[in-house]
């Protein structure tokens, strides 16, 4: 893991830790950010890669993602938007309600994203109606969802697909979202850029595939880690039938989206973007045991509901320093 | 060996019942011998009252100015307000510079306010047609009466655009802590929060008459169809500061927080000269500002009695430590107060508040600085920075205020 991810080293600065506000800032975060304008300016994508791997400025993330991700605000991506969202007032979908009852459920109560509900509406309704998306079943091992014609079930030919982006929202589904509202306050560039991170990422997190951005590769990823870093604690859990993966599973799939405090989850998805991958996930959440091994360690009885109330608030944890330690300094 | 400090108060709200009680202080009635009084703005008027009023004793303190309304009294806000601008133009300073449209370029922070019946024709050839109705109200922000004597309204033109975000209006409540007004010593609490409205922002006249679109008052709100419990439809000031920074930039969120603590000392500044700054007293203010789209704050009003009620666990917790913050700056070390305590809380005391302005500091600071170029000695570090508010965007600041004559007018530009 230490290979895959070297620029989180001790050596090496990061935002998240080395812009805390006791540290000076011309020590890492003036210097940095001076960087990261430049790459702006001169719209490098694989530059801004990079550079998103030691953490994007707040001022600067918004662009700097826009740029990793090709998302670009040209007019055929707003009219493409406006014609989604036509096509929204045109005609009602089931899977509305699905959205409609997720948005509620999920982030009209949460401290963080209650705001934005309108846009996670809009954009979940576009989002659903937009056959675009069905280019990445492409490359993902899941299939899109389909209906049938009533009386030609087992047909393939009669088969549409349904909704027409071939993706069924499930519960949370709208917390892929929500943090981006954070970063675009227009809903066309909020769009593309939630599009494309779903088609690049999100989808991997709930369809079974042998991908290692996968959410299968991930659990597996997340209990070695654990054994092979804190087999004690391991073992502990397992004995009193409190299951590792079923605690970490819900943070995993939602990669932390309503479990950490937004700024500290956009510094996550800094590195999902800059290493182009999703591994980082599983380190957070075996981190995360690791961090609080000893409180789980001292959990008797009642075993599974007491260590998930151990594990149940992520919401002050500050996220790389609980990295760092736990990739970089944990005896192994 | 000094006895327990003996509270009263006529406001029964647990996060202030229970911070005394956390510091085992003695709970008293009000004709005994009391030292720390929180008492309701009403509760003030008799203490400091020519006929029923009393004296207080050098161990006593109340958590209220005797004439707190000149500047918690929209109509008497505006009127010192104007006098200092006045006064500023008077001197010549550059705080009253203007620009060439006539409008003040650093003391414009008021939205433009009407006092009927003697603003009545002004009112009426400003508004043609804009605003339709006015009200008297108790909490709105926009909206107040305000009755002395002779029948007289207050009426502010709604900031008609004021910043949305996710589409939705609100404003920004911020607590202020004052231990003195001359020499002016004021603190922001860090914790302030945002109200959102319910109901997604509509600039069309027809939904002025919907309760919900304008009045972001957690009070009215509690009885809306959409009002939640876990968040209450506020934010934290924090995540506001996320927001802004993300998509509109560190520098001008910088320039936006900056100039709201300055419009805080500006509208406390005004108001020193006619307060009655009483050694008994201490006051905590709740400030409402809105903020519009192009990121200019707005002075709606100040409350003197700042809400205590909690609507969620959040806003429980944040109120008990803004009451808890509050004692620890104005009874040191919980001990028995002494109203000519020197009000210099040192670092540690202050919690979760931020000096927003000290004047003794910077007129000793001015004072040194003056000795040191008279003896031409350079001016060191310590001379440009001192501990008053957090380094970061807020630094651009300190040289405003620590010499109040010269501004630093990039900040705003």
């Amino acid at each position: 893991m230490r290979k895959a991810f070297p620029e989180l080293g001790m050596m090496s600065c990061q935002l998240g830790i080395d812009d805390h506000t006791h540290i000076p800032a011309d020590l890492f975060e003036t210097e940095h950010v001076r960087i990261g304008k430049r790459v702006v300016s001169e719209q490098d994508s694989a530059a801004a890669q990079q550079y998103s791997r030691q953490g994007c400025p707040t001022g600067l993330r918004a662009d700097l993602w826009a740029l990793i991700l090709n998302s670009t605000n040209e007019p055929e991506d707003v009219m493409h938007y406006e014609q989604l969202k036509s096509a929204v007032i045109i005609h009602d979908l089931l899977v509305d309600s699905l959205i409609y009852k997720d948005v509620k459920l999920t982030a009209s109560n949460d401290d963080y994203y209650f705001v934005f509900e309108d846009y996670l509406y809009q954009v979940l309704l576009c989002f659903s109606r937009d056959t675009a998306v069905l280019e990445h079943f492409s490359y993902n091992s899941a299939t899109p969802s389909k209906s049938h014609i009533h009386d030609k079930e087992g047909v393939e030919d009669h088969a549409l697909v349904y909704p027409p982006n071939g993706v069924i929202p499930f519960h949370g589904f709208s917390l892929y979202v929500a943090p981006l509202c954070f970063l675009y306050n227009e809903p066309p560039r909020l769009y593309m850029v939630f599009r494309e991170m779903y088609v690049r990422y999100f989808f991997r997190l709930h369809s079974i595939s042998s991908s290692p951005s996968g959410i299968v590769s991930l659990c597996l990823q997340f209990e070695k880690l654990l054994q092979t870093h804190l087999p004690q604690l391991f073992y502990h859990l397992r004995e009193i039938g409190a299951q590792p993966l079923r605690i970490a599973f819900k943070w995993m799939v939602r990669a932390f989206s309503g479990y950490l405090a937004t700024d500290q989850l956009l510094l996550l998805w800094d590195r999902i973007l800059g290493y182009d991958s999703l591994e980082i996930v599983p380190a957070l959440a075996a981190a995360v045991f690791a961090f609080r091994a000893e409180n789980l360690m001292e959990v008797m009885s009642l075993a599974a509901a007491a260590a998930e109330a151990v594990l149940a608030d992520l919401s002050t944890l500050k996220v790389m320093p609980l990295l760092q330690i736990f990739l970089f300094a944990t005896a192994i | 060996m000094a006895g327990k400090v003996k509270w009263v108060t006529d406001i029964e709200k647990s996060v202030l019942i229970n911070n005394f009680e956390k510091r085992g202080w003695i709970q008293v009635s009000d004709t005994e011998d009391w030292n720390f009084y929180w008492m309701s703005v009403q509760t003030i008027r008799t203490v400091f009252s020519v006929d029923t009023g009393y004296r207080l004793t050098d161990e006593q303190m109340v958590n209220h100015f005797p004439n707190h309304y000149e500047l918690t009294r929209k109509d008497l806000m505006i009127k010192n307000i104007k006098r200092y601008r006045k006064e500023m133009e008077k001197e010549g300073s550059p705080l009253a510079e203007k620009d060439e449209n006539g409008k003040y370029l650093y003391l414009d922070f008021v939205p433009v306010t009407f006092m009927l019946p003697a603003d009545y024709n002004l009112f009426l050839w400003r508004s043609s047609g804009r605003i339709k109705k006015w009200s008297r109200d108790s909490r709105t922000s926009t909206f107040m009466a305000a009755s002395s004597g002779k029948e007289a309204y207050v009426i502010s033109l709604y900031i008609d655009n004021p910043l949305l975000i996710g589409g939705k209006k609100f404003d920004l409540r911020l607590y202020v802590l004052v231990t003195t007004y001359r020499p002016l010593k004021c603190y922001m609490y860090k914790l302030g929060f945002c109200r959102f409205c319910t109901v997604k922002y509509t600039p069309s006249t027809s939904e002025l008459d919907n309760m919900f679109v304008h009045l972001t008052n957690v009070a009215i709100q509690k009885h809306g169809d959409d009002y939640n419990h876990v968040h209450g439809g506020k934010w934290t000031v924090s995540n506001l500061r996320l927001y802004l920074e993300s998509t509109r930039g560190r520098e001008v969120t910088g320039r936006l927080f900056d100039q709201i603590h300055w419009i805080m000392v500006q509208s406390l500044k005004a108001v020193a000269p006619v307060m009655n700054n009483d050694k008994h007293c201490f006051e905590c203010y709740g400030y409402d500002i809105i903020i519009d789209d192009r990121l200019k704050p707005w002075l709606i009003e100040v409350n003197a009695s700042p809400s205590l009620t909690s609507s969620t666990a959040n806003d429980r917790i944040l109120k008990y430590n803004l009451m808890n913050d509050t004692l620890n700056i104005v009874t040191p070390n919980g001990e028995i107060p002494d109203c000519r305590w020197n009000r210099s809380p040192p670092r540690e005391a202050l919690g979760n508040y931020q000096v927003l302005y000290d004047e003794e500091q910077a007129q000793s600071e001015s004072a040194e600085r003056d000795l040191r170029s008279r003896s031409g000695q350079s001016l060191g570090p310590r001379g440009a920075r001192a501990n008053t508010l957090r380094p970061g965007p807020a630094n651009t600041l300190r040289p405003a205020l620590a010499n109040t004559l010269r501004p630093a007018p990039a900040t705003w530009k």
